[in-house]
């Protein structure tokens, strides 16, 4: 049965009649995560976790939102609908969809490793899984968080050594939160940039316990920020605003630093691969422990893991999404 | 514990990559032939100045033991290839972590372990390079790699090496430069012999800093009276000095790289010019005394050993427009005028045309003659006209006001792109490699590839649409829908029986992109042709 078609709004459930990350307007939203590719403007009613609600009301304002805990169930016409951690950044879900007994997982965007604040991913049994596979090429294997925030916390060291702030760029969501602690080891005052305060302060509001961070404003002194350490997201790299910092360095974390051209392409001094999407054998790992006879692979390498899958003995087909876009950051105030 | 050479040489390329700034570099390079083990240092600066060792096995094979080792199948390979843009990093990246720590030697060692093995049995080729794979770290395991593939992609030039060289070893560049050029094994050569200093030579070759000329914005009549301006000729070739001193001939590029061994012909000038003059000119590739198309000298120094049948099928002229040093004299103060009376005398006493020609001034009595002498520059296999103040004195560097380079417009063509390919370094994973189609009825024709001329943003977009309305899903090429329409430029047009279209174009490149302009507007074949039969002759 297919229990959620794919149409040009978004991933939609007939009988229950609802949306799931819908990228057009819709009455019933189910929303995975707050990023923006997945969270969009414009529909009736949002359905999603708990801590995404606040994360919603920071980028989509006030609208009509029904917030849920993780494994509560609610029903539409029948079709049991619930959310299961999905380890991607905080609040993010995988939606399970069941219908007299047939079981539909959708991802979201997921990573299987613990991260320390979002809450870890929940293998979730089904008939199908509807998976992302942003990185679903077998170069991409990440090491462990530890050995990466070493890298950053030595990198932070130098920097202080030679006199030269240090700039990470990080998504104000979920990136930016989840470095604060490899940062607060190496240095008692965290700056950030306006978008990454605003979500801190929402999910600081929201009962998470976050290390401490400083706003940069247009008050903040250049005797202020010598030799700072600041987060600021990727909209705000080569931009005039990271003047103030001079003479600075430039550490990008993201998955993509795997390779070298795309590091040489982003002109970053160093590279911190960082991602909170699951890696190669993430992904295949999530999908076995589905036990789904069917998987559709949507934003990513989609041909090629749905390929692989096939070869596999797994019965796997591509699906075009409007997800995968870069992550819009606002360039709201400084 | 201490690092080993090659892991000192894994973390060079790793600093040497991770910046874009000329004194980082500098300071790694430096840094580098301080502490790296001596044999080590001569490699690198061989691998830094072309004398890659000689390839001992094929992509295809790598890629095969690679799969075989990982267990990946072909294709999956492949795409991760593309995707890389960069074998040797591919295989980096897939060997799983070797979380053994094995104990790594010196970069000398793994150069010369695989010369030795050039002969062996591919069995032996196998066993040796695949027994790397499962001993070092990943970046070791890159720079390993890229001793069999080559082409390290670090943005060092020579010159920034031998600066670097220099100030490791506190002699002057020019005399590193001419150190390193010329003909010398790494295998044999000791760095002390390579560098030393006790000879004291006094270094003949060194060259003058170019004076270089901004491109003409304006029209040429705001320049003033034309009697006080000389117009040459702006040659397609390689700007270079030819010197003669201590009865040597020495040539070097505007790149600062002694080539003197690149152009053996202008050894036949050694008699025939005066001891201690500086030429500056161009250097070109000449049949009976009149210039050949660029590309032709472009195959030829891409060579590290000249053939005999490219020194007959390309010889090598030098246009003379300067004259630097005379009489053992730098005479650059000089006004030009007085300079190109001895550089004529010179040239004219040498009497060897076929090597040594004057790039004779042109003349033209108004600016509306010069303007239509221009236009003829294509047929001169010239790139437009150069106008030098007469009375100029021959600076240093990029300088305004007496020396102007007046290039003529490019051909242009618009044309939709139809095929798409994932670039390569910074272009990984993104596809910026591009062929474009004209109209032949109610056909598409591909008669180019171009892979420059377009912003980082721009690419971007592109990539977007070539991932959205892509045909194929394997392989590296994508056909999409032809709908992007781009205007290409390009220097030349040749008939060639390779190319579908019938037609090869010199440097092309995207001049932008029409997003004015729908597939209905594009150029067809036929135009195509009748810029052919205008400028292909």
């Amino acid at each position: 049965m297919q229990l959620i078609e794919f149409t040009d709004k978004g991933l939609y459930c007939r009988v229950g009649d609802f949306y799931i990350d819908p990228w057009k307007s819709v009455p019933y939203a189910v929303i995975t995560h707050a990023h923006s590719d997945h969270a969009r403007y414009g529909s009736g009613t949002y359905l999603c976790h708990q801590l995404t609600k606040p994360l919603l009301q920071l980028r989509l304002g006030n609208n009509n939102y029904e917030a849920i805990a993780w494994n509560e169930a609610v029903y539409r016409n029948g079709v049991k609908v619930s959310l299961h951690p999905a380890g991607h950044i905080i609040g993010s879900s995988q939606i399970r969809v069941e219908y007299k007994g047939e079981v539909w997982v959708v991802s979201g965007d997921y990573k299987t490793v613990d991260d320390g604040i979002s809450t870890i991913f929940e293998p979730v049994r089904c008939n199908t899984f509807i998976t992302e596979s942003t990185f679903g090429l077998p170069i991409y294997q990440w090491e462990s968080q530890s050995t990466i925030f070493e890298q950053i916390g030595n990198w932070i060291l130098r920097n202080k050594e030679q006199n030269v702030s240090s700039v990470l760029i990080a998504y104000s969501l979920g990136k930016a939160q989840r470095i604060l602690h490899a940062v607060k080891a190496v240095t008692d005052t965290i700056w950030v940039h306006g978008a990454i305060w605003n979500a801190h302060q929402t999910l600081v509001a929201a009962g998470i316990r976050l290390p401490e961070v400083k706003r940069i404003t247009t008050e903040t002194t250049k005797t202020e920020l010598k030799n700072a350490v600041v987060i600021a997201p990727p909209g705000a790299d080569g931009s005039p605003w990271l003047k103030r910092f001079n003479p600075y360095t430039v550490g990008v974390c993201s998955g993509w630093m795997q390779v070298r051209g795309n590091k040489r392409r982003n002109n970053a001094d160093a590279g911190f691969v960082l991602s909170d999407h699951a890696d190669w054998n993430g992904l295949l790992s999530a999908i076995n422990a589905t036990g789904a006879q069917r998987v559709f692979v949507t934003h990513g390498f989609q041909s090629v893991l749905s390929r692989y899958l096939n070869e596999k003995g797994v019965e796997a087909s591509e699906v075009k999404t409007a997800y995968g876009e870069e992550e819009v950051e606002k360039e709201d105030g400084v | 514990m201490n690092k080993s050479g090659l892991q000192l040489f894994a973390d060079l390329i790793r600093e040497l990559d991770s910046s874009t700034k000329t004194n980082d570099k500098l300071f790694a390079l430096g840094n580098y032939f301080a502490n790296a083990p001596m044999p080590d240092r001569v490699w690198v600066i061989a691998l830094f100045s072309g004398r890659r060792p000689r390839r001992i096995v094929g992509s295809t094979q790598l890629q095969i033991w690679c799969a075989a080792e990982t267990g990946l199948p072909d294709w999956l390979l492949a795409e991760c290839y593309h995707t890389v843009g960069d074998l040797a990093e591919t295989i980096a990246l897939l060997m799983p972590e070797n979380t053994h720590t094995h104990q790594t030697l010196d970069l000398s060692y793994y150069i010369e372990a695989l010369q030795k093995i050039e002969k062996e049995s591919e069995e032996t080729k196998r066993s040796f390079i695949v027994s790397q794979w499962h001993q070092l770290n990943k970046d070791a395991l890159f720079v390993f790699n890229k001793l069999i593939t080559g082409g390290f992609r670090i943005g060092i030039s020579q010159k920034m090496m031998v600066n670097a060289l220099a100030a490791s070893v506190q002699l002057d560049p020019s005399l590193i430069a001419l150190r390193i050029s010329g003909k010398w094994d790494p295998v044999t050569t000791s760095f002390e012999t390579l560098l030393s200093n006790d000879l004291q030579q006094q270094d003949f070759s060194k060259p003058y800093p170019f004076y270089l000329a901004h491109a003409l914005e304006e029209e040429p009549i705001n320049l003033g009276n034309i009697n006080e301006w000389q117009a040459e000729w702006k040659w397609d070739g390689i700007r270079g000095q030819l010197i003669k001193r201590n009865g040597e001939i020495y040539v070097w590029s505007r790149g600062e790289e002694l080539m003197t061994d690149k152009f053996p012909e202008y050894a036949s000038l050694k008699n025939l010019l005066p001891d201690g003059i500086v030429l500056d000119g161009e250097i070109i590739p000449t049949k009976n005394k009149q210039p050949l198309p660029f590309a032709l000298l472009q195959t030829r120094i891409s060579r590290k050993n000249i053939t005999k049948k490219q020194l007959e099928e390309v010889p090598i002229s030098f246009f003379a427009y300067d004259l630097l040093e005379w009489q053992h004299e730098d005479i650059r103060g000089w006004p030009l005028e007085k300079r190109a009376v001895l550089l004529e005398q010179i040239i004219a006493t040498a009497n060897l045309p076929e090597r040594l020609q004057l790039s004779t001034p042109i003349e033209a009595n108004t600016w509306e003659e010069l303007i239509a002498i221009r236009n003829d520059s294509r047929s001169m296999f010239a790139e437009g006209l150069m106008l030098k103040r007469k009375n100029s004195i021959y600076q240093v560097g990029r300088k305004t006001g007496d020396w102007w380079k007046w290039k003529i417009d490019p051909l242009t063509i618009d044309a939709v792109m139809i095929y798409a390919q994932k670039g390569h370094g910074r272009r990984s994973n993104l596809y910026t490699d591009y062929t474009f189609a004209v109209r032949d009825g109610d056909k598409l024709i591909s008669f180019t590839k171009a892979y420059s001329g377009l912003t980082d943003k721009e690419f971007i977009q592109v990539d977007d649409f070539v991932k959205k309305n892509a045909v194929e899903k394997f392989g590296p090429v994508r056909t999409v829908k032809p709908e992007l329409v781009f205007e290409i430029a390009f220097e030349g047009i040749a008939a060639s029986n390779r190319h579908k279209s019938g037609v090869a174009l010199r440097f092309p490149r995207i001049l932008r992109w029409r997003k004015d302009k729908t597939i209905t507007d594009i150029n067809t074949l036929e135009d195509l042709k009748k810029l052919l039969a205008l400028y292909g002759k």
